[in-house]
């Protein structure tokens, strides 16, 4: 099988903006993704998705259709509807299509997965008529409406994002219950200084929260002891703010704590992470061009630290040109621009990371909370374990079997870590998060059965 | 680990190897009286012994080993009554298929030889018996061999639940401690381990794949090679199967937990690292075992796999273990080796163990196990020695 010079998973900015840049410097590029068509999830349906709402999504999501339109203009091998399931330590990849499952060998491999919705286990959060803000936010762009009593819960911008888009779309969220702590403003307000050199976030910012004031949406701040009530599915949201408890009745509830990088690719090529304080969450180890600690692997976009669409486009062509310097093409001056460009384009992070920190209630939820959904483990069962004896997030799962259902640890893994932290009050760092293996995504039986044979792979026996 | 007190670091019995050998040996040593330390380099449970696929498996062993599984057995039968817990232990039948005629007749032939010699564990099921235990299985297969009242248990919980128990008992088990030097020093073992030495009487050699080197610092040589199972689980199905099952002519452990997931095992091999700990799931060679459980059970066909894995394990040329007394150095002795089926024997091993170890001698026929099997290098064992 002959190897390409760049593969790249996911079809978001990063992965497009790579896939671009590589292929017209002269790179063999092939970009696997899951979608049908280019976008990612920032840029979802942006080809297909009719004026009229695009316009309604705003002009933020509207630039994706360039970065697409030049995606497809260019001379990269794009394969949609790709699942990725498995990547070995030779890069070469393992991926199902139309049922059927194909390997492709690369030189060089680009992981753009982007982010997932750090998972948010409360009081009620399983039951149904609760989503996440993301979820929501499909579905709008998907069919320009989300149902006309949601609550939006949690912290982060893309609640506020999403308030407005729904407003816009004409049915405005029932209310707004917002978790971050008062002190978050105190410690943020150090970071305003360098957010400044990025003024035009700060400014969407604040239109953002003029128009969901001017739209009349109820707005409750510094939110406590949320707790989701229903009998069958949700039937209100009990919270206490500013010492008055709190009771809104709804059936759809949307949650959001913000984003966190999608690890799994990562973590099953045992590239090393780091635990992010301000991020609460673990971050791939990566060099100025985005190289993980396994050689030749990069991470672009949100999944190498949040920092949003424009973020992950630099990236991306970054991560392009470091390969095809890699490959002998001399890039440096070009690198240097977009390095110098990318440090101007997040310097809002670390105000929006501090203001936006996800509540410690969400992190370390309390004992009679489920935690993984899968194979119902509560909070409770998990610092039980730790406290037998348990040391890590690995044992709880051998263990309480945490992490081993269908949706293989990405709803729990963050939270069992945290748990764990907490419990042997030690940082999420020297705890680690769930060994990985594959396969990525669930793989059917028949599909694994017909994977073709590596030629190249030694037998060990 | 912070340092220990001289006294804490003198045992009457130093257990390298926190799996369930090691667990198992060191909880019966202390139940004999003896003081134990364990020595873990990762975390107890860490390999073979919790993630194996957790058969309580009499059916098919070795003739060697049928006493100390029969042995094993009856430990695994109170297993809550010894460690408190109940190590998510199953009582269930164990059945291998025949999917052709002469498979069957080879079964048969297993069969009669473990009858003249007095085994009577295993038996033929004939195929409308066969359906009786397994109505799902493909009509192609003619019959079985089958243990019933096997069963299977939690391995990660069964090894912790050891693990436990033996602390609770006195056993000191050191995590993150590997053995970095074993020697001996007029009457007594050293064992040097976290920049700390530790002495004692008896030395147990549990250490799995890494046993190999264990042995040659005792004085021993064992051919022991790293191998590394591989398994997959898949999500939750409706229940269709109660037994744990295995094929005559192809290479299969598959069962479905009470919770409906299916276990598949059995097959070849992925790639392990045990220098770095690691291992790397091969899954090109995974697919063998998932055409064999979609031909033996159907049902399977539509079934969502959600994760493999493998554990390092180690594994003799004779795929048997090594168990008894070092074959030169006094007070030094070897459990390692289970070569991919060592689970069912860690609670009757264990107990062995034990025995010899505070008695000096054990009733169960532990020779066929002996290091002395392979060739031995008498002149460095003398020196070791001197």
């Amino acid at each position: 099988m002959n190897a390409c010079d760049l593969a790249i998973i996911g079809a978001g900015p990063a992965g497009m903006a790579a896939a671009t840049e590589a292929a017209n410097a002269g790179l063999s590029v092939i970009l696997l993704d899951e979608q049908p068509a280019p976008g990612g999830q920032i840029y979802r349906g942006i080809e297909t998705v009719p004026e009229e709402r695009r316009k309604l999504l705003g002009p933020d999501y509207g630039k994706g259709l360039s970065i697409a339109q030049a995606f497809r203009a260019s001379n990269a091998t794009y394969i949609p509807e790709a699942t990725v399931w498995n990547i070995n330590p030779d890069l070469s990849i393992d991926y199902s299509r139309n049922g059927g499952s194909s390997q492709i060998s690369t030189r060089h491999l680009l992981i753009a997965t982007g982010a997932v919705e750090r998972p948010t286990p409360m009081p009620g959060w399983t039951l149904p008529g609760v989503t996440t803000a993301g979820a929501l936010q499909i579905l709008l762009k998907a069919h320009g409406g989300v149902g006309d009593d949601v609550v939006l819960v949690g912290s982060g911008p893309l609640l506020y994002l999403l308030a407005q888009q729904m407003i816009e779309a004409g049915g405005p969220p029932k209310a707004i219950i917002e978790t971050i702590d008062r002190s978050h403003y105190l410690k943020a307000a150090r970071h305003l200084p360098r957010a400044l050199s990025a003024l035009s976030y700060l400014r969407k910012g604040m239109a953002m929260m003029r128009q969901i004031r001017r739209a009349g949406v109820p707005h409750y701040t510094g939110a406590r002891d949320i707790r989701i009530e229903g009998a069958q599915r949700a039937e209100a949201v009990c919270f206490s703010a500013h010492g008055r408890a709190h009771r809104i009745e709804t059936t759809s509830v949307a949650l959001h704590q913000g984003v966190v990088p999608n690890q799994q690719a990562t973590r099953l090529l045992g590239c090393d992470h780091v635990w992010s304080e301000s991020q609460r969450c673990f971050i791939p180890k990566l060099d100025a061009f985005f190289e993980s600690s396994v050689e030749n692997v990069f991470v672009a976009g949100d999944g190498a630290g949040i920092a949003g669409a424009n973020s992950a486009e630099i990236r991306g062509r970054i991560v392009a040109l470091r390969v095809a310097q890699k490959l002998g093409d001399d890039k440096g001056t070009q690198i240097r621009a977009l390095q110098k460009k990318l440090s101007r384009d997040e310097a809002i992070r670390p105000f929006l990371e501090t203001l936006y920190a996800p509540s410690d209630e969400v992190m370390v939820p309390h004992d009679d909370v489920l935690v993984c959904r899968c194979e119902e483990v509560t909070a409770g069962a998990i610092r039980e374990a730790v406290d037998l004896g348990a040391p890590g997030p690995n044992q709880i799962k051998s263990f309480l079997r945490s992490g081993m259902g269908p949706c293989q640890g990405r709803m729990c893994g963050l939270a069992v870590s945290s748990i764990i932290a907490e419990r042997r009050k030690e940082n999420p760092q020297s705890i680690g998060y769930y060994r990985l293996r594959p396969p990525l995504k669930p793989l059917l039986l028949s599909e694994l059965a017909q994977l073709e044979r590596e030629p190249t792979r030694d037998e060990p026996l | 680990m912070a340092m220990a007190s001289l006294q804490h670091r003198t045992a009457d019995l130093l257990v390298i190897g926190g799996g369930i050998h090691g667990c198992s040996a060191a909880l019966h040593a202390a139940m004999r009286g003896l003081q134990v330390i364990v020595f873990e380099k990762d975390t107890v449970a860490r390999h073979a012994s919790g993630v194996n696929a957790g058969g309580v498996r009499k059916l098919g062993r070795h003739v060697a080993e049928i006493p100390l599984s029969l042995h094993s057995m009856s430990i695994w039968r109170r297993i809550a009554d010894l460690l408190d817990d109940d190590c998510g232990f199953q009582p269930s039948p164990q059945i291998k298929v025949a999917e052709t005629a002469e498979e069957l007749e080879t079964l048969r032939g297993r069969v009669a030889e473990l009858n003249s010699l007095g085994y009577t564990h295993e038996q033929i099921l004939d195929r409308q018996t066969m359906r009786t235990y397994l109505p799902a299985v493909a009509q192609h297969c003619v019959g079985a061999i089958a243990s019933l009242d096997d069963g299977f248990a939690q391995p990660y919980q069964t090894t912790f639940a050891f693990q436990r128990k033996a602390q609770q008992m006195g056993v000191r088990v050191l995590e993150h401690t590997p053995v970095e030097r074993v020697s001996r020093s007029g009457e007594e073992w050293k064992v040097q381990a976290g920049a700390q030495e530790f002495t004692g009487r008896f030395v147990l050699n549990c250490a799995g794949a890494w046993g190999g080197e264990i042995a040659r610092q005792i004085g021993d040589h064992a051919p022991v090679r790293a191998y590394a199972p591989m398994m997959i689980v898949t999500e939750r199905l409706r229940p269709f199967c109660t037994a744990v099952v295995g094929a005559a002519g192809r290479p299969l452990s598959f069962k479905q937990m009470p919770n409906g997931t299916v276990v598949i095992g059995g097959g070849r091999p992925g790639v392990p690292e045990p220098a770095n700990n690691r291992t790397h799931m091969q899954m090109s060679e995974l697919r063998h075992s998932a055409q064999t459980a979609m031909d033996i059970f159907p049902v399977m066909r539509g079934a969502q796999i959600v994760r493999s894995w493998a554990g390092i394990e180690g594994l003799m040329p004779d795929g048997i273990p090594v168990i008894g007394p070092a074959a030169h150095a006094p007070g030094a002795f070897h459990a390692f080796g289970f070569s991919a089926h060592g689970f069912q024997l860690g609670p009757g091993v264990g107990d062995i163990m034990a025995e010899l170890i505070a008695t000096g001698s054990t009733q169960a026929p532990i020779k066929p196990f002996s290091i002395k099997r392979f060739p031995q290098d008498p002149t460095r064992a003398q020196k070791e020695l001197s």
